[in-house]
């Protein structure tokens, strides 16, 4: 897994709820022969262009400052939906790095850490100012997102602590692998599996 | 303190406690579609991770193919190479693989359920959100990432914290009309798309203990519409009966054995819940949803809700939602016309979902500017409504009588409505853009659904 301690950069507010994973990247994306580091340029295609496939001016997306902005500020729930980790390949894609929110879809959230984004979970209030102060600038505002300290830094130097599981935030950290931290525990996976066959044997078919 | 079945089946499952709130847990059962399993199956080969248990572990085509009469995985080219895969890899670790043109082929979440692969008491997962559905079996069952898919393929677990819990019980008996999932539309709507967000949820009560398993399934598909990414009925006598003799079913004493475990899972009496909510079945009607949400839902009978009389917080994405549908607030939704119908999907497309839109279908045709869709949710359920005459059914109404599939709930099969048409479907998501770019979505039962085809227009079951 990709490593992240820190990023400073321009924060996009795609201000609204319930942002779902079919609206991040269209499924058939995930079917045609498409990479994963190929998903970018389809990210939020259908709020990113019009249906002649031209760039829509109105989305935040194609405006300056945020056209490569690696930080999104949204509302609540974002990434509900389907369990598609294209979406967060997507987000990746087009060169985010973390999304602020008030709260995440479960499964998206279990995404972005298998893969080194980081989502950071702030009381709509936080989130709606720090949109402000990025909107009142001339383009300059930055946004901090600091992962060893669990901070956001506003662009005008607000400090705002956030909480990440302690276990997660080690493994994002230092870009560990879950499934060899996982084969270290295999005795214990062979033992439990040894005594489950004689507790329940009709599971194992 | 008592437990809930749902800690019960967790608790049973934990290997070993990592801190910070963090387990390692057994999965019984994973189910492999073909959207990611073939390149899950490949990529933890890469990797150096040959397949954990190929026992329990099942496969079936269902995302990817055309449901279209005669198809095979060349009808639907871009699918084609997933499709392949699945199946090489699948065959090379003696991974049994449902596949096209067999017996046991289906939607994942139908045909898992179908053959007994879905048992009480097990943890199972999928790379599918849906797999919430397999609850209504009393399974600990959840939706997971394709790299959470590759860790189980691996190690045959999960690492896992455990969610909070969350009891729906809906008391009183359906009003005519009502179905699961209007239960569970109407509880969506009361309690909005996040409700579930870091909780499993346990379904109760005595209009949950009075449904078939079928509707069971129904009511946990929708978990996920809510926030969770699991939901369960406890098993029961219901339960017992529906599993006795499928396929992958234990047999004879074992079968004994294996429902006397189960007997012990239902949460006890004095178990205790982080939330409780109850409905009263009074108050839930046939449902239709009218925005883009799975919370923008109301009954038939009202009106489109007005967004400068709802919640502050949620009228930008009400605006957004109507203008999208292209709906005017405050006119009655009856009466809507409607282009397309879908009848299918892991929501609503087993043998009584099909009985259901029949009842209403037979002797009627369909509206001449409605396409109709029927898309079965497995070759044995194809079979059954086929023996039962359901299929001359739907096709003397001018309907479509279709392959198994997705097809038409997610269209990543290229299976679209088409721009700007709406349709009445009895999948599970109405977002922006899921049937198709700018398509315009309803979510509503098969009875409804098929109401609606008759009608050209939204219609209330209740009045046909």
């Amino acid at each position: 897994m990709d490593k992240f301690t820190k990023v400073t950069g321009v924060a996009t507010p795609l201000m609204r709820q319930n942002v779902d994973t079919d609206l991040i990247i269209r499924i058939e994306r995930l079917v045609d022969n498409v990479t994963r580091e190929g998903l970018g340029p389809y990210c939020f295609e259908q709020i990113r262009f019009k249906p002649d496939g031209s760039e829509d001016p109105d989305c935040i997306f194609n405006q300056e400052p945020y056209r490569d902005a690696p930080i999104i500020l949204s509302r609540e729930n974002f990434g509900c939906g389907s369990s598609r980790e294209g979406a967060v390949w997507a987000l990746k894609g087009m060169g985010i790095k973390t999304v602020i929110a008030p709260y995440f879809g479960d499964i998206f959230n279990n995404n972005c850490f298998q893969n080194g984004i980081l989502p950071v979970a702030l009381p709509i209030a936080e989130i709606e100012q720090i949109a402000d102060e990025m909107k009142a600038s001339p383009g300059n505002a930055r946004v901090t997102v600091d992962l060893e300290n669990c901070t956001v830094v506003s662009p005008t130097g607000r400090v705002i602590p956030f909480q990440v599981d302690a276990r997660r935030q080690h493994a994002m950290l230092n870009g560990l692998d879950d499934i060899a931290q996982t084969m270290s525990a295999k005795d214990k996976i062979e033992a439990w599996q040894t005594a489950d066959k004689t507790a329940r044997p009709w599971v194992w078919l | 303190m008592g437990k809930a079945l749902f800690d019960k089946i967790w608790d049973g499952h934990v290997i070993a406690d990592l801190g910070n709130g963090f387990v390692l847990m057994h999965i019984d059962r994973l189910l492999l579609h073909d959207m990611s399993g073939g390149k899950a199956l490949k990529e933890a080969i890469e990797k150096g991770y040959p397949p954990a248990q190929p026992r329990l572990t099942y496969g079936t085509p269902d995302h990817t193919m055309s449901t279209q009469p005669g198809r095979t995985e060349k009808t639907y080219a871009p699918g084609e190479p997933l499709i392949l895969s699945m199946r090489e890899t699948t065959s090379a670790y003696g991974i049994k693989l449902f596949d096209l043109g067999q017996d046991g082929q289906g939607i994942v979440h139908v045909m898992g359920p179908e053959q007994g692969l879905t048992l009480p008491g097990t943890t199972l997962v999928c790379g599918d959100s849906h797999t919430s559905t397999h609850g209504g079996m009393g399974a600990l069952a959840f939706g997971i990432g394709s790299s959470e898919l590759v860790h189980v393929i691996a190690t045959q677990t999960m690492v896992q914290r455990k969610p909070k819990r969350l009891r729906a019980s809906f008391e009183g008996a359906l009003l005519s009309g009502v179905t699961a999932k209007d239960m569970i539309l109407h509880l969506i709507g009361e309690l909005g798309t996040a409700a579930g967000t870091g909780y499993s949820v346990e379904y109760a009560g005595s209009a949950v203990r009075s449904l078939p398993v079928e509707a069971r399934l129904t009511l946990c598909n929708l978990t996920i519409e809510m926030g969770a990414r699991t939901g369960m009925v406890a098993p029961d006598d219901t339960t017992y009966e529906y599993l006795a003799g499928r396929d992958y079913a234990p047999k004879g004493a074992m079968w004994d054995r294996a429902v006397a475990h189960w007997r012990t899972l239902p949460s006890d009496p004095d178990a205790e819940f982080d939330r409780e909510h109850t409905i009263d079945m009074k108050n839930v009607a046939p449902q239709i949803t009218w925005g883009t949400s799975p919370e923008h839902v109301i009954a038939v009978d009202r009106a489109i809700p007005d967004p400068s009389t709802g919640p502050e917080e949620k009228r930008g994405a009400w605006e957004a939602a109507l203008r999208y549908q292209g709906l005017e607030p405050g006119k009655p939704i009856e009466g809507t016309k409607v282009d397309w119908v879908f009848i299918g999907s892991c929501t609503n497309s087993r043998i009584s979902d099909l009985r259901a839109a029949a009842t209403i279908v037979k002797g009627r045709h369909k509206a001449d500017h409605v396409t109709a869709w029927v898309v079965p949710g497995s070759v044995r359920i194809k079979q059954e409504a086929e023996a039962e005459g359901l299929d001359r059914v739907f096709l003397e109404a001018g309907f479509e009588w279709r392959e198994p599939g997705c097809s038409m709930c997610l269209a990543s099969n290229g299976e679209r409505v088409p721009p700007g048409k709406r349709s009445v479907s009895t999948s599970n998501r109405n977002f922006v853009g899921r049937q198709g770019p700018g398509a315009r979505t309803h979510l509503a039962s098969p009875a409804m659904a098929a109401a609606a085809a008759i009608k050209g227009a939204i219609a209330d079951v209740r009045k046909i």
